[in-house]
């Protein structure tokens, strides 16, 4: 499979060095590794969740209750998760890191992926959540970093998008 | 069966436990029956109160947490069950008020009122210790056994659809939140 298994690598060590101990996910082909990653860590809480809305309020107990967490899902997960976002992490003001696979951009040759691609980054910018794209495995640690800083003192949602130039090795 | 009586029954016995509560009646009672600092009431978000205390659960095995659901929000949410079942934490207890009623917004009747078991449905989710109560007796009897087990339990308790008169609290949002999350510290405990 021609995700990248060293750019899977570099971001789970980043959520690691950022201490987090929660991570929920659903399963999308870009996020295959990192799954496996945080099923194999012993230190690692994975949910696996039905729906990704879940995982906002799994990301508001383990931040109640004092951990910090990550979810990891597509940009359609997202679109999914918004109610949850507005009247669970904003309307509460809860921390909350979102890695978005940025399915459906340029490069994309999935047809089905399309429609969504086209409206991540407005939705996001809607909710005035603050985005960074994750494009070079060399800036992966420092990024991860900060927007987990910045979740956590804006007590607010903060995503980063997985582009294709990071997550997918296949000759372009 | 009243949901303000099977609260009363219990509520004592939510004393060392992370509570997190739907919003509506739920909390309005909860909520009349004397706010304590480890008692949180999701005031939206319908469906996430046991994912909420799902994720306290996994971030804190050692501390007992009680979630109080109702039918109309586990409904909005059946995959949420499924998660449980998944991981099914042995320090959380879910209890679901069935009044087959989105009481507090007009009263109209959810899909328990027209056959659908949450129990049974929960069951099917995978989560092995379920049951359905019908007197405050056996309800806080089964309660007071699961949140005190090394199980994860769902209860699913009948109750009448009445409430109280308003759901107002002198409480606001973020003092809840910003004081539960204080509370469940664990220096504090």
């Amino acid at each position: 499979m021609p995700v990248s298994e060293t750019s899977s690598k570099a971001i789970y060590d980043a959520l690691k060095a950022a201490d987090t101990r929660v991570i929920s996910a659903l399963p999308e082909t870009w996020l295959v590794h990192l799954i496996r990653m945080a099923d194999d860590d012993p230190e690692m809480a994975l949910v696996r969740l039905a729906k990704e809305e879940e995982g906002v309020g799994v990301s508001t107990g383990a931040h109640f209750a004092g951990a910090r967490s990550a979810m990891l899902m597509q940009n359609h997960g997202f679109l999914q998760s918004i109610n949850g976002i507005v009247s669970c992490s904003l309307l509460y003001k809860v921390p909350l890191l979102m890695l978005i696979s940025d399915r459906g951009h340029l490069g994309e040759p999935d047809p089905w992926q399309t429609e969504g691609g086209r409206y991540t980054r407005h939705v996001l910018d809607a909710l005035r959540i603050v985005h960074s794209e994750l494009r070079d495995q060399d800036t992966v640690q420092h990024q991860i970093s900060e927007a987990m800083t910045l979740a956590l003192s804006s007590l607010s949602p903060v995503a980063l998008l997985l582009t294709r130039d990071l997550m997918w090795e296949t000759p372009r | 069966m009243k949901r303000i009586d099977c609260l009363g029954a219990i509520y004592d016995d939510l004393k060392e436990c992370a509570v997190v509560t739907i919003m509506g009646a739920v909390a309005a009672e909860l909520y009349s029956l004397g706010h304590r600092a480890n008692f949180f009431y999701l005031e939206h978000a319908m469906g996430l109160a046991s994912s909420v205390g799902l994720g306290i659960a996994l971030a804190q095995p050692e501390r007992r947490v009680v979630v109080i659901d109702g039918d109309g929000s586990v409904l909005m949410n059946l995959g949420g069950l499924t998660t449980l079942a998944r991981y099914a934490p042995g320090n959380l207890t879910h209890i679901v008020f069935d009044n087959e009623s989105l009481l507090s917004v007009g009263g109209f009747p959810t899909a328990t009122s027209t056959g659908s078991d949450l129990s049974a449905i929960a069951r099917g989710a995978g989560i092995a210790s379920t049951g359905t109560y019908t007197t405050v007796e056996d309800f806080a009897s089964a309660t007071r056994s699961a949140i005190a087990s090394s199980e994860m339990n769902n209860l699913v308790a009948k109750v009448e659809a009445v409430g109280p008169a308003g759901f107002h609290m002198d409480l606001e949002l973020l003092e809840n939140r910003f004081e539960f999350a204080r509370a469940l510290r664990p220096e504090s405990s």
